[in-house]
């Protein structure tokens, strides 16, 4: 036992690493919440961001719409996904799980190239006639419509929520599939012995038994959505600031304010553990999906 | 799971979804063969664009920081985080549980919080110590985050790990040291190498956490970041076709290497019941 405890030294210098740069940071991120640039105790910061309300507002909501067609397009796939064979299931993750592996900014900017005005939908839209039809149509119900040469598509908050649920789509598949797969044929034998049809049988069993899994989905969706930076500023144009553009203006853009930047880091921080709190106490499924 | 099958609308649905993820990338790929800069009309075929990105010396430079960062920052996080996983080991439950929790940490919590917080921590140090944001707090942040990734890969080679190899080590002659370095480090070793993998492709990878620590340094995805910004050049698209093969064989090695550790212990283990 003396060996053990001998080994238990080779810890202390990670240990002492975490402690500098995992928790004196968030130390100082609540430290620099409640000062201000004399370093005295204020409240004034959190004052201040009642000011950018709508960007609270706008980044909730958009992450919420995001999570739930992420919820609406994935819970189908999980469920169809978990009837397949296990060979065709382990292909189906990987190719699931293979575009998280591609730089994030590089997706997004995929996305770009497609959304834009004279970009590749815009083109096929024109190419087919669709915009020529919406102007005919347009121009026959009112006399004063202006004609259109594209639809616009990005520099709205519908590529935003586009490019949230296109990144992190994945992430609500797995911890659904992960749960839907463990659960037990007998159970779903036992109530369609009992008269249950197949609708009934989702209903009672599989949906209530599946709740765990959607759970740390929608976790594993909304927290990325939340605090992203980078979609607002590549498919929103700019126009749709959300919390993580106004986090990431304080600490590098023109408004320099680490202090106002903390408080609004401290009450994202407060978000994410409010979510993952949820998700330990009540979700299943995310070992998986975090691993991959 | 139920017992019927899908028919074909389950097929097709989980189609539409494959299609959906990778239709943007496909035309990713395509365009950076495009021979004019044009992102949505096809005008030939042309390499030149991999070729421009050849003698395009700020995306060589932030290449060659990528790489160099990426791979010290695994290297680094590799041997400490196993030792580090040894050490949690061999510790009193009391004390390891709570380190796990923050272990976690820089997993679970948001890249930018994290990017953040690191960022004040080296400003609030360099006014006093005097030093400036650049390499070296970027590589002090790779680090940071890579060494929880590989304790989650080398704990469980250890708890799978047989405490009595070890001590038959030492009653069959050997010091402490050789046990150690003969017997535990090349069962565990599988779990350290999957370690330095993932560590080094989340570094390739990272962008919000870079951007925050780096300072005037710039590693690829910062310049992706200011390409994107200008968004002209099909430049992007070439490296964005180069990093999806890239990462796509690092895959394929991790996978490849996992399935045959499989194979292999299943095999040992039918050889252990004859």
């Amino acid at each position: 036992m003396k060996n053990r405890r001998l080994a238990s030294l080779s810890a202390y210098p990670y240990v002492v690493w975490m402690a500098i740069f995992v928790v004196i940071p968030l130390v100082l991120v609540v430290f620099y919440a409640f000062t201000n640039d004399a370093g005295q105790f204020t409240t004034a910061n959190f004052n201040e961001m009642g000011s950018y309300t709508m960007v609270f507002v706008r980044s909730l909501v958009l992450s919420a719409a995001a999570t739930a067609v992420c919820l609406i397009l994935g819970y189908p796939v999980a469920y169809v996904l978990a009837k397949e064979s296990a060979g065709v299931q382990r292909i189906a993750l990987m190719l699931l799980m293979l575009p998280m592996w591609i730089n994030f900014l590089l997706r997004t900017y995929a996305w770009m190239s497609i959304l834009e005005n004279t970009g590749l939908l815009n083109t096929l839209f024109s190419d087919i006639g669709l915009i020529a039809l919406v102007n005919k149509i347009g121009s026959a119900l009112s006399s004063s419509y202006v004609p259109i040469d594209h639809f616009q598509m990005i520099n709205t908050q519908g590529a935003v929520i586009l490019g949230m649920v296109y990144n992190y789509l994945p992430f609500m598949i797995m911890p659904i599939h992960s749960v839907i797969v463990k659960i037990d044929r007998a159970t779903i034998e036992a109530a369609q012995d009992l008269g249950a049809d197949d609708v009934t049988v989702f209903r009672k069993v599989i949906f209530p038994l599946s709740l765990p899994g959607v759970l740390s989905g929608i976790t594993m969706v909304f927290v990325p959505s939340v605090s992203t930076f980078i979609l607002s500023k590549l498919l929103g144009g700019g126009t749709t600031m959300l919390l993580g553009d106004l986090i990431e203006l304080q600490f590098m853009g023109g408004a320099y304010n680490p202090h106002l930047g903390s408080a609004i880091s401290l009450i994202m921080m407060i978000i994410v553990m409010v979510c993952m709190a949820l998700m330990n106490r009540f979700g299943d499924g995310e070992d998986q999906a975090v691993m991959l | 799971m139920t017992n019927k099958k899908n028919g074909f609308w389950g097929r097709f649905l989980m189609f539409l979804m494959l299609f959906f993820l990778y239709a943007p990338i496909f035309v990713l790929i395509v365009f950076s063969f495009n021979s004019s800069k044009s992102r949505s009309v096809w005008t030939g075929f042309t390499t030149d664009w991999y070729v421009k990105l050849l003698h395009n010396s700020a995306i060589l430079n932030a290449l060659y920081t990528t790489l160099l960062v990426s791979v010290l920052a695994a290297i680094i996080a590799t041997i400490a985080g196993t030792f580090a996983s040894i050490g949690l080991y061999n510790m009193r439950r009391r004390w390891r549980e709570p380190l796990l929790q923050v272990n976690n940490i820089p997993v679970i919590n948001a890249d930018i919080i994290t990017g953040v917080s690191l960022c004040i921590l080296f400003v609030f140090l360099g006014r006093r110590l005097g030093f400036e944001l650049g390499f070296g707090t970027l590589l002090i942040a790779h680090v940071t985050f890579n060494i929880p990734y590989v304790i989650l890969s080398v704990m469980p080679k250890l708890r799978q790990l047989d405490n009595n190899l070890f001590e038959a080590a030492q009653d069959l002659g050997c010091t402490w040291m050789q046990a150690f370095v003969k017997v535990i480090i090349p069962e565990i070793m599988p779990g350290i190498v999957n370690g330095l993998l993932m560590a080094f492709t989340l570094s390739v990878d990272d962008f919000v956490i870079s951007y925050f620590t780096a300072g005037s340094v710039e590693t690829l995805s910062m310049r992706i970041y200011a390409m994107t910004k200008k968004r002209i050049s099909p430049e992007i698209n070439a490296i964005s076709t180069i990093l999806f093969v890239t990462i796509l064989l690092l895959l394929i090695i991790i996978n490849v290497r996992e399935a045959r550790q499989e194979k292999a212990a299943k095999k040992r283990r039918e050889e252990f019941k004859q």
